[in-house]
């Protein structure tokens, strides 16, 4: 009786990732960069966060041709994203046999109403939230995994650090609340009940909470892993720094040793120059690419 | 009291941390070579096996860790940990620890969509364990000192070499803590 595709082998290749960085690649050359580096798992896509920003248009799921090339050159998890809602993406990137799906904002929304049903995929999902109510209703569709939305391709970790702030105030709230005022906060935050009590009770989410959206440097991983959440996202901040090599390393030491500020400061010296960043405040709402998705 | 250090470089060390905690001994996430004199036996947990590996190798832990291995310390390795663990890898150069005389094949079973939960035979356990398995490895070759302890379709997944115990899957994702109270009895 040998069964695939369960809840447990779905959140647990997530725990296992635990501690670790996946770092955006968008070629082979660069997924063993990141490997060698120590990435847990590589992103592949066709422009990072930054770029797409940058370009505009319309951002889709990446050419099978890379995908299969990048995991051709690395033994690590790859992982790949389609955009949200868009369910035939997500089902040719399971047949590709990517490890993880990743139904993102960063891509052009497919369904500004439907977040895809993952339930109906032996591959396993990771999707950002903002805030608890997100992460919940993200569960409920069968996300084995969450991850913050932050600002993505800004090198600005303020929007990651506000977001799993809220999650893990909402999570103390709804811990300290009577089980008769549990309905009332499901219905408030939008989260399906049975999952909002079983994070009361247990204090916990339910699966892995991941950094994302414009960690750009090893303090800001660290300052991440001391928020709370397992491990970290980096998008455009290792190939869009002056020395990918050196920061993909860097980031992967500091997530590792986040509680130990001497040895942050001894992988950030000398590094070079860090992703260009941007002020969020500058940004129209609609260059927002967290308000994607519901 | 006994206390079991769990190598916390990366992975599912919160999920051993807390398996162990329930059979009512006290763990140590372990960083650093010094703690490992601090502590009765060893756990290599569930994680991307390049990941620790290149980590133990920047900070120093590969030496001390065979060092107290040969010296008789129980150490038992999950999945990236029984990888680590083996004296050779049959696809890749990464670096082990080699303590256990076994050639270990990475990602054997395949990707992630074909991780799997199955009952599993284990020799010495009177009922099947939970086995879960998660784009785990299997063992190609067992040395003379090498005990089989489960396979699936006659690859070893399960083995024993004196103190040194090694599954390619993970009980710290189940609720069964036979396997960890196999690594207790060993100290």
């Amino acid at each position: 009786m040998v069964e695939t595709g369960t809840d447990r082998v779905k959140r647990g290749l997530a725990l296992n990732l635990k501690g670790g960085v996946i770092m955006d690649v968008v070629n082979a050359d660069q997924a063993k960069i990141a490997e060698e580096a120590g990435a847990v798992a590589v992103m592949a896509l066709e422009r990072v966060p930054a770029d797409i920003r940058k370009d505009g248009g319309v951002a889709r799921m990446s050419d099978p041709n890379m995908i299969d090339e990048i995991q051709a050159a690395v033994t690590v998890p790859v992982m790949a994203k389609c955009r949200i809602g868009h369910f035939a993406e997500a089902a040719v990137l399971q047949t590709l046999g990517v490890d993880y799906v990743d139904e993102s904002e960063v891509l052009t929304p497919a369904d500004e109403e439907h977040h895809i049903d993952k339930w109906a995929f032996t591959t396993p999902f990771v999707c950002g939230a903002r805030n608890l109510g997100e992460a919940l209703r993200r569960i409920g569709e069968g996300a084995a995994m969450i991850r913050t939305k932050g600002e993505a391709g800004t090198g600005n970790v303020v929007e990651a650090v506000r977001h799993m702030r809220t999650i893990t105030n909402e999570m103390r709230a709804i811990s300290a609340m009577g089980d008769e005022q549990l309905m009332s906060a499901a219905r408030d935050m939008g989260a399906p009940y049975d999952i909002v009590k079983e994070v009361a009770e247990t204090g916990v989410l339910p699966v892995v909470n991941f950094a994302a959206g414009g960690i750009a440097t090893p303090a800001d991983a660290a300052l991440m892993m001391g928020l709370g959440v397992d491990g970290v996202f980096v998008g455009s901040g290792i190939f869009k720094s002056s020395d990918p090599d050196g920061y993909a390393r860097a980031i992967v030491e500091a997530t590792t040793f986040w509680n130990e500020p001497e040895v942050v400061g001894k992988v950030s010296r000398g590094l070079g120059t860090a992703m260009p960043g941007i002020e969020i405040q500058s940004l129209q709402d609609s260059e927002r690419l967290a308000s994607r998705g519901w | 009291m006994s206390r079991i250090g769990v190598l916390a470089l990366q992975g599912d060390v919160a999920e051993h941390v807390h398996m162990l905690e329930s059979l009512g001994v006290d763990a140590l996430g372990v960083k650093k070579a010094d703690q490992l004199l601090e502590v009765d036996a060893l756990i290599l947990p569930g994680g991307e096996s390049t990941t620790i590996a290149k980590m133990a190798v920047r900070f120093g832990l590969i030496d001390p860790i065979r060092t107290v291995i040969d010296d008789g310390l129980p150490v038992y390795g999950t999945c990236a940990g029984m990888i680590f663990l083996a004296s050779t890898i049959s696809d890749g150069d990464q670096p082990v620890i080699g303590a256990l005389d076994v050639v270990v094949r990475r990602n054997a079973f395949g990707r992630q969509n074909e991780s799997f939960e199955a009952p599993l035979d284990v020799d010495d356990l009177d009922s099947p364990f939970p086995g879960v398995f998660i784009r785990a490895p299997w063992v190609d070759k067992v040395g003379a000192d090498v005990e089989v302890l489960a396979t699936i379709d006659d690859h070893p997944v399960m083995v024993r070499q004196g103190r040194i115990l090694a599954t390619s899957f993970h009980p710290e994702l189940t609720d069964d803590g036979r396997i960890h109270e196999m690594l207790l009895n060993l100290i």
